[in-house]
């Protein structure tokens, strides 16, 4: 018996391609954010929302990740941006190499900002780096307050995480205040 | 679900390393797999069992050496491994002021063959 050293990581391709997609964006001018959350967390509510609140002074362009349907980039461009449908057919998370021909659809040299929403899960979306500036995570008020310690891998990977839902804060069984904060840091 | 196509890149670097060192047959795959890589490693041994047929490394059995994850307080400077998975808090001085530091790696560091 003979041993071969190797010594490679196994997400390397998406490594690779998410490099190259991060260079791509900046020589665009492009800044580039990946919202990742629970199915029905609010992403797309959320996104919807900042849309409107940014679209007179940034040009924004969406890219949806789901498993099936145009629902949540219809809803999208009925604000009038430009957005782009990615179906992943059963694939639980979104990758580089589909990033990078839903950036061939849009028109990257006339927009300051993309948000891209990725499929609705909380476990793998997290060991797939899209190339964007940030890790956005948006946890809801419903899912309890126990999620970082049964998603570690989501929520350390994160640069922001925002409290969706909190109107439900009032019924909620839920402590928020006990939430590991600094965990996140990373 | 996406073992079957991480299981699908093993495959590809294990067969080209192979080609390169002309051997016969790969009998192992030693792999390096941090607890918090979110992999289930028997779905990509049943992926494997079924992609690799017809391949040198059909009979390949895939070894995974567990790396647990590794925490850094920065409160204290301790760095420490997870005892109990519900709680992050640093084992010296409870500080909840910690980064991970390790424990996400998916590797494959060697492949036995003959
Ligand atoms: N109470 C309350 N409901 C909200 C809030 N934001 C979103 N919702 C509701 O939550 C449900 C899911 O919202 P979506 O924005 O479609 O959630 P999503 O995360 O995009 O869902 P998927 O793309 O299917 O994973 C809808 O019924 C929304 O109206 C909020 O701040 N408070
Ligand atoms: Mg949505
Ligand atoms: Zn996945
Ligand atoms: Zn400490």
């Amino acid at each position: 018996m003979t041993r071969i050293p190797i010594v490679e990581h196994i997400m390397e391709a998406n490594t690779t391609l998410a490099m190259e997609l991060n260079e791509r964006l900046n020589a665009a001018n492009v800044f580039a954010v990946n919202i990742m959350a629970s199915p029905g967390a609010g992403k797309t509510t959320f996104i919807k929302s900042t849309i409107s609140l940014l679209k007179d002074t940034k040009r924004i362009g969406y890219i949806d990740g789901d498993i099936a349907t145009t629902i949540d980039s219809e809803k999208v461009a009925e604000l009038g941006i430009p957005v782009v449908q990615i179906n992943t057919g059963g694939g639980c998370h979104l990758d580089s190499n589909m990033i990078s021909p839903a950036l061939d659809k849009l028109p990257l040299n006339d927009l300051d900002l993309i948000i891209i929403e990725n499929v609705g899960n909380l476990i793998c979306p997290a060991n797939f780096n899209l190339g964007t500036h940030l890790n956005i995570l948006l946890a809801s008020i419903p899912e309890g307050d126990d999620k970082p310690y049964k998603y570690p891998p989501m929520y350390r990977g994160v640069d922001v995480l925002v409290l969706n839902k909190i109107d439900l804060l009032p019924i909620s069984q839920s402590c928020y205040n006990s939430l590991p904060m600094n965990f996140l840091h990373n | 679900m996406h073992e079957l196509s991480i299981t699908e890149n093993l495959l590809e670097i294990t067969l080209r390393h192979a080609q390169v060192a002309d051997v016969k047959k790969v009998t192992q795959l030693n792999l390096v797999m941090g607890q918090m890589a979110s992999i289930v490693d028997d779905s990509v041994q049943f992926y494997w069992d079924i992609i690799a047929k017809g391949t040198i490394a059909q009979d390949a059995i895939l070894k995974f050496e567990r790396i647990p994850a590794t925490f850094h307080c920065l409160d204290c400077d301790t760095k420490f491994t997870l005892t109990n998975q519900a709680d992050f808090s640093c084992p010296h001085c409870q500080s909840t002021c910690v980064q991970v530091i390790g424990g996400d790696e998916f590797r494959l560091d060697s492949i036995d063959v003959e």
